[in-house]
């Protein structure tokens, strides 16, 4: 019995073992003799040059809680980068370099603009008081960002050796801070300027007819105007409008991650670059023209009031316009005195 | 001195993210910030692939380029470094690194930036090698104790490869022939404008 059994489990064995080897015979003849599972994988190549047309990242899913990391290769960098140290500087240095060189070729030919008749000793009001608190708080906040904002782009070229690493950090850290905070007051001060101004703003013939004939930049013509003339339109519309495209672009880089990812902050940061240096070249023209530029100008913004020579010179047709509203002799502030006492009489 | 360089073989990758987690824990990285992660591209598909990246210390470091305060420094090993005492968080080198290493504690209101992190191919920054100061801000200096990245170190699959670039690429183009694939040196055309055949 015993032997029978033996003999079985010898068959048995010898049965399986034939049918497992039958088995995987031809399995192992279907296997090609090497595989290469990276057939149908990736490539970055092809990731990469699918990119050269549309733009954008490389990304995937990542394990790890912040969804950014899933960005592997954004090759925009690069253009960021060419952007921001040649064509930035480029059109810096020309803007702001080349304003200024106009300017003072423009004043050693034409020099100050003088009042033609000399004062009168009568002044019109021209900006009141809140005016003037729009006006110089933006203004000192422009500066201070103008200044910040030079420094981040040309400081290193032109500060960083002159100071040394501690010292242009430490500067360029405060300016960075300054660079944030003033522009919640800048922002509010355009924001007030567009509201305070824009009826005077609007643009209307009698600034072709000034537009035509030069504004009196050139020769001692006086185009008529009302209370803003075409210039100081354009100057209006640049802050308006440069203010707006400068205050978005710089709360999206100030505000990583809010409204946008790494391609919306290279675009913001390219356009708060160029409308920056555009902006600090306009108002350049702008300050040179409010104060060495016209003999008469500051004191608008200054004490609030203009000789009326001169607002007889600049602005012909805002003066007839007060004349007939406060009377010819009077001050707006007599005139509004007198008004109020007349229910008293 | 040698070159050093990252070089992640993606088909041996696993993403089990140890190297990111051996990154975190060997320098103490701050919270939020992780200086090394694993993308997984097409993931689910055929032909998924898992790489590791973090900063690939580039030959002519974009971030270098952009900084506005000129803080990043390049050592004899080629290990793009920075100094946290300089850097003043501007976003910058987040913007021009194609590989997304920057990154920045948030220390205040609205994710404004405090000093930038990254990795550092554990070799610390300008302070003394090994001293406390330079563990705080930068972590561990490995290089300094003839130790290479630990993320690499420790790595399972031996994937992701640090050390000497012409080292790692010799190994690499080695597994290439001996296992008759590659799906190539990710990020290198970037970094280091080279490519390993495969």
């Amino acid at each position: 019995m015993a032997g029978f059994l033996a003999h079985a489990r010898l068959i048995i064995g010898a049965l399986a073992l034939m049918f497992v080897v039958a088995a995987a015979g031809p399995v192992a003849a279907q296997q090609p003799s090497s595989v290469n599972p990276s057939g149908q994988a990736v490539s970055e190549d092809q990731l990469l040059n699918a990119l050269q047309n549309s733009g954008g990242i490389i990304s995937g899913r990542v394990t790890i809680p912040d969804a950014r990391s899933a960005t592997l290769i954004q090759p925009a960098g690069q253009d960021w980068r060419s952007f921001h140290e040649r064509t930035l500087k480029w059109i810096g240095a020309i803007s702001v370099l080349g304003m200024l060189v106009v300017l003072v070729a423009f004043y050693l030919f034409r020099g100050m603009i003088k009042i033609e008749r000399g004062r009168s000793g009568r002044v019109v009001v021209r900006f009141n008081a809140f005016e003037r608190f729009v006006h110089w708080m933006t203004a000192a906040c422009f500066i201070i960002l103008a200044i910040s904002g030079l420094n981040i782009t040309f400081g290193k070229s032109l500060l960083l050796p002159l100071m040394g690493p501690e010292a242009f950090t430490g500067w360029s850290q405060w300016l960075k801070y300054a660079h944030n905070y003033l522009s919640f007051p800048f922002t509010i001060g355009v924001v007030l300027i567009c509201l305070i101004w824009i009826a005077g703003n609007v643009p209307n013939k009698t600034d072709v007819e000034w537009l035509k004939r030069g504004g009196g930049i050139i020769g001692d013509d006086h185009p008529p105007a009302y209370r803003f003339n075409a210039g100081q339109k354009m100057i209006y519309w640049i802050v308006v409008i440069g203010g707006a495209a400068v205050a978005i672009t710089g709360y999206l880089l100030m505000f990583p991650f809010y409204g946008t990812g790494v391609a919306g902050m290279q675009l913001s940061s390219t356009i708060h670059a160029i409308v920056g240096v555009l902006f600090v070249a306009a108002m350049l023209g702008h300050i040179y023209i409010g104060t060495i530029g016209m003999e008469g100008a500051f004191e608008a913004m200054g004490t609030g009031t203009v000789d009326e020579n001169w607002a007889k010179q600049h602005h012909r047709l805002w003066l007839e316009e007060e004349a007939a509203r406060v009377g010819p002799n009077d001050t707006e502030a007599q005139s509004r005195a007198r008004t109020a006492a007349t229910p008293a009489e | 001195m040698a070159r050093m360089k990252f070089l992640c073989d993606a088909d041996r990758c696993i993403e089990c993210n140890a190297c990111v987690t051996a990154c975190k824990n060997e320098n103490e990285v701050p919270w939020g910030i992780n200086r090394r992660r694993v993308v997984t591209i097409n993931d689910g598909k055929p032909g998924e692939r898992s790489i590791s990246m973090a900063c690939m210390h580039c030959t002519d470091a974009p971030c270098a380029a952009v900084c506005p305060v000129s803080c990043f420094y390049t050592t004899a090993d080629a290990v793009v470094l920075h100094s946290k005492d300089l850097c003043i968080g501007c976003g910058y080198c987040f913007y021009a690194c194609p590989f997304g290493a920057p990154q920045y504690p948030k220390v205040g209101n609205f994710g404004s930036r405090g000093k930038m992190d990254k990795c550092t191919f554990c070799a610390g920054g300008p302070e003394a090698d090994g001293s406390q100061a330079e563990f705080v801000k930068y972590g561990a200096n490995r290089l300094a104790e003839g130790k290479l990245p630990l993320c690499a170190e420790m790595c399972s699959t031996k994937s992701l490869l640090a050390g000497d670039g012409d080292i790692i690429a010799q190994i690499y183009k080695e597994r290439v022939v001996k296992r008759g694939y590659g799906s190539g040196a990710w990020g290198w055309k970037t970094a280091y404008k080279e490519t390993i055949a495969s």
